[in-house]
């Protein structure tokens, strides 16, 4: 390290350290800790009994899903905002961001009401034989809206910062509009766009406030990980609620490192 | 006077004839969309916009008024929603100030000095941000609960934090975390250290340094990090959830007021409660926006529009 003649190195860092650890680190070592001392059958046992296995696949699976309408509708709304002016531009930008600023329960009562039967959007859908609330659909739903703006602002930027010299180029020498835009736009904001998507993924698997209202919370149909860690934990199970969320932890782990992986490949593909 | 001089070079009236529709057109085609695709974007690009987050926004206002405004006020002047509106309050106000705090200390050692592992710190400083809200208030259920590590002792010591204000008060903590110190990480980065380097030459203390010449750099990016922080800490549900205890007027925020009315099929009431978070959130999006036009260069790069 080289010395720096500014004060208070030690100090800062020290406090954030400590503070770090007090709050996030050492608590949440606890949920590894709580785990291993249930062994590797007891963890095994818990993590594939059918309820959890069925919990898990759709909290993973919805997010997936909520990622990926996100990765396109996200992608329409960035290049609508950057690319064109239209009224209202200024107005609705600021309302991307309301899913961060809007409490998750608030989302969660006002999605239900909306899709359901009787709801603003539930009395259309409902004569088409499509029913959201209560369904794993309504789960997918409120991961879409929660993940939202998050491929909009990765995307944005980079977007913005493409040069236009590129697309004129690619139009020089011959290529219509949409060949410029899947072969020279597309390769440069691919790595935002899956930036964007695993940042909406991760923030939707963990979700709970806003799905647990419109879902409904049967068991084995539309019941998410995270609601069955509290289950297990009104029950006093805390061995069981551990493994969950340790399982929890771990895949979504394992995903983002594999998106991680996949973003570093397309950049290399990129530079070669 | 010939008519060519009222007209600049690039005008397609001035194009020959028999170019009209060549060249010069099909170059700025190739490099916008046609008038109908760009409507047809803008329009689908709005329509997700309006059914996603404005229809959900505009439902919580309706359905608050539905029985009127006795009704609204009325659930909002009730014990058990004025005590939730209280913790809330304190909870917020205990939270912002020590993750300010942190913050700040953070920003300072990342942003001014060189050292070891520093990019790893700043990982683990965003761990709260890929944890599950349930599993955050889980870690401390696992510590202070009944049967957690420290359980036996504290009820010894008759102390309480798992259902009571204290592990409200760590769970809002823990969320929000990250926000102040993302913030101003990246934006003390960019400002670098030669403003404090000068003052330190003609003679200022290290913490007259940090107040007259740091802090007023990066206040805006500041205010916009607690911003953020204020609205989590008030909004936050699924971790306060897990250490609540859901004790009516007691442990109860205005989050898990809202989820009671609810389950207990009292909707107006319900979203009466709902749209004053609505309308925090709101006035947060309004700052946020006022401070990325107004001071937009003062805040990190990322936050500029």
């Amino acid at each position: 390290m080289q010395r720096s003649p500014l004060p208070g190195f030690h100090l800062t860092l020290g406090f954030t350290i400590f503070y770090l650890s007090l709050i996030v680190l050492i608590p949440l070592a606890g949920v590894f800790f709580k785990s291993a001392g249930l062994g590797w059958s007891g963890f095994w046992n818990v993590v594939t009994s059918t309820r959890v296995l069925n919990a898990l696949e759709l909290s993973f699976g919805a997010a997936l899903a909520g990622a990926s309408i996100n990765a396109i509708f996200g992608l329409l709304v960035a290049w609508a905002f950057v690319r064109y002016e239209f009224p209202g531009k200024r107005l609705f930008d600021a309302f991307i961001d309301l899913p961060f600023a809007l409490p998750t329960a608030v989302a969660g009562i006002a999605l239900t009401t909306l899709y359901a039967s009787n709801g603003w959007i539930g009395q259309w859908l409902e004569p088409l034989g499509i029913k959201v609330a209560f369904t794993p659909l309504g789960v997918m739903l409120a991961c879409t809206f929660i993940g939202l703006p998050f491929v909009v602002r990765t995307v944005e930027p980079v977007l913005r910062e493409a040069e236009a010299e590129l697309e004129e180029a690619a139009a020089t020498l011959g290529a219509d509009r949409w060949v410029t835009v899947t072969r020279v736009i597309l390769p440069t904001i691919l790595p935002a766009l899956l930036t964007g998507f695993a940042l909406a993924f991760a923030r939707a698997v963990g979700e709970y406030g806003s799905i647990i209202f419109i879902a409904g919370n049967i068991p084995n149909v539309s019941e998410i990980a995270p609601l069955l860690i509290i289950i297990k934990l009104e029950e006093f199970d805390y061995a069981g609620a551990t493994a969950v969320a340790a399982a929890m932890l771990i895949l979504s782990f394992s995903l983002l490192l594999l998106i991680n992986l996949l973003q570093a490949w397309v950049r290399r593909g990129q530079t070669r | 006077m010939s008519a060519a001089k009222d007209h600049s070079l690039l005008d397609p009236i001035q194009v020959p004839a028999e170019f009209r529709g060549g060249p010069l057109i099909r170059k700025n085609a190739a490099i916008t969309e046609p008038a109908w695709l760009r409507a047809l974007l803008i329009g689908g690009a709005l329509s997700f916009l309006s059914l996603f987050l404005l229809l959900p926004l505009l439902s919580v206002f309706t359905e608050a008024l539905r029985k009127g405004f006795g009704v609204y006020f009325s659930a909002l002047r009730e014990p058990d929603a004025l005590s939730a509106i209280e913790l809330t309050l304190t909870a917020t106000a205990i939270a912002v100030p020590l993750n300010l705090a942190f913050g700040v200390s953070a920003a300072w050692a990342i942003a001014k000095f060189e050292f070891r592992g520093k990019q790893f710190l700043i990982t683990l400083i965003d761990l709260p941000f890929s944890v599950s809200p349930v599993v955050s208030g889980l870690i401390y259920v696992l510590i202070f609960g009944a049967q957690g590590w420290a359980g036996p002792w504290m009820s010894e010591h008759e102390f309480k934090v798992i259902f009571a204000i204290p592990g409200i008060v760590l769970a809002t903590i823990f969320v929000t975390f990250p926000f102040i110190a993302r913030e101003l990480i990246p934006l003390m980065q960019e400002q670098g250290t030669d403003d404090e380097m000068a003052a330190l030459t003609l003679g200022a203390s290290g913490w007259q340094t940090f107040w007259r010449v740091t802090l007023p750099n990066i206040k805006w990016g500041l205010l916009y990090g607690v911003l953020l922080c204020n609205a989590r800490a008030m909004g936050e549900f699924g971790a306060v959830s897990v250490v609540s205890g859901h004790i009516r007027g007691h442990t109860n925020t205005l989050p898990l007021h809202i989820e009671i009315l609810y389950n207990e099929y009292q909707f107006a009431a319900a979203f009466a409660v709902a749209s004053i978070l609505a309308g925090l959130a709101l006035v947060t999006l309004g700052l946020k926006t006022f401070l990325e036009w107004r001071h937009g260069d003062e805040l990190a790069a990322s936050r500029r529009h």
